[in-house]
């Protein structure tokens, strides 16, 4: 079943790149995503599948808007610092702790912070994340907790795990 | 119509590409330089893909403009994450002018143990 | 569109001297990447010109390669090996 699940996800992607419906592309398409699921179909995160869930497909697309907002709002951020002739940052690593324990939820919530305003996730270690911000406001871990995970942290739950 | 929210959304995105460059080229260090060309040329060159489909429609053009989206937003940060641990853990250290480094004081604590 | 082309060719010079003069080898690499995401910028712009599918194509490979090329330098940066 998940298997299948891949093989049609695959051959989406393929007929959207070849943009016909030609029988003699969908066979090379077909043949191509069996041979692409048979070696690397072990290695795909194991709940992808689960997105198609109607309420986890709500909080998906709430997250994506969310996140929009936050990434635009960053670019005007990062132009601010820039080109404000002082250059008014005070960049540091801090550390912060999160709660998502799937590696799909982790995944999105480290790519996230990279593209929010100010902040660059680092490395995971167990359950801490490390960020370097551009502009740090607080010495205090569970402030910084505040303002930069639980951003999305909520959405993710709902959707990943 | 379509081709004036195109013209806007190129516009745009490539004042957040100079942006970024600029960044690229005035910030003090590593890190602070990998968080403005990120962000700024992910976003700019997104605007320009999106503008793409603006000024195409929805046929072949737009829906691999619309891949390419996905693709940028999925690969820059890790390409950036990826960077930062590597210069990390090659030694480079941080400007400065900066305030803390935590990630640094925690490994110095396992590393030699492990 | 020649102006919006000249801007990125601006931008591409400024990588360009980062290159060239970035104190450590990462600020190297990161104007590298930040290099290949403009390339797929020019290859839109192109494409918006030419009303062709064939730039899209070389800009969907070049984003895919780019994000491989970076992720090989960072490996080797950090001193380990590629099969991790």
């Amino acid at each position: 079943m998940k298997r299948f699940v891949h093989f049609l996800l695959l051959l989406g992607i393929w007929m959207l790149l070849t943009w016909s419906l030609h029988w003699q592309d969908l066979l090379v398409g077909a043949f191509i995503a069996f041979i692409a699921d048979l070696m690397f179909g072990d290695i795909y995160p194991v709940n992808a599948v689960r997105i198609l869930n109607p309420v986890r497909f709500f909080w998906f697309v709430v997250y994506g808007v969310t996140f929009l907002a936050y990434v635009i709002k960053a670019n005007f951020d990062v132009a601010y610092r820039v080109l404000n002739i002082n250059m008014p940052i005070r960049p540091g690593i801090v550390k912060v702790r999160t709660g998502l324990k799937t590696d799909m939820a982790r995944t999105f919530l480290a790519n996230s912070i990279t593209l929010t305003p100010g902040t660059l996730s680092i490395d995971f270690i167990g359950d801490h994340l490390y960020i370097h911000w551009i502009n740090i406001t607080s010495d205090d871990a569970v402030k910084e907790t505040e303002i930069i995970v639980q951003r999305f942290e909520q959405m993710l739950e709902r959707v990943f795990e | 119509m379509n081709e004036t929210i195109g013209l806007i959304l190129l516009i745009v995105g490539i004042s957040f590409d100079v942006v970024g460059c600029i960044g690229l080229v005035r910030l003090p260090d590593i890190y602070n330089r990998l968080q403005a060309a990120t962000k700024c040329v992910t976003l700019g060159t997104c605007m320009i893909l999106l503008s793409v489909v603006f000024y195409t429609g929805l046929n072949s053009i737009g829906v691999k403009a619309l891949l390419c989206i996905w693709f940028v937003l999925i690969t820059a940060p890790t390409g950036a994450h990826a960077i930062a641990r590597a210069a990390h853990r090659s030694g480079i250290r941080l400007w400065e002018g900066s305030v803390m480094d935590k990630y640094a004081d925690d490994k110095e604590g396992t590393e030699d143990t492990a | 569109m020649i102006v919006f082309v000249s801007l990125l060719v601006f931008c591409v010079f400024l990588c360009l001297y980062r290159v060239g003069k970035g104190p450590t080898a990462p600020d190297r690499t990161v104007a590298i990447d930040i290099l290949g995401t403009l390339v797929v910028g020019f290859c839109a712009i192109y494409s918006i010109v030419t009303k062709k599918d064939l730039y899209m194509n070389i800009g969907l490979s070049w984003a895919l390669l780019s994000f491989i090329g970076t992720l090989a330098l960072a490996k080797y940066l950090e001193g380990r090996g590629f099969d991790e």
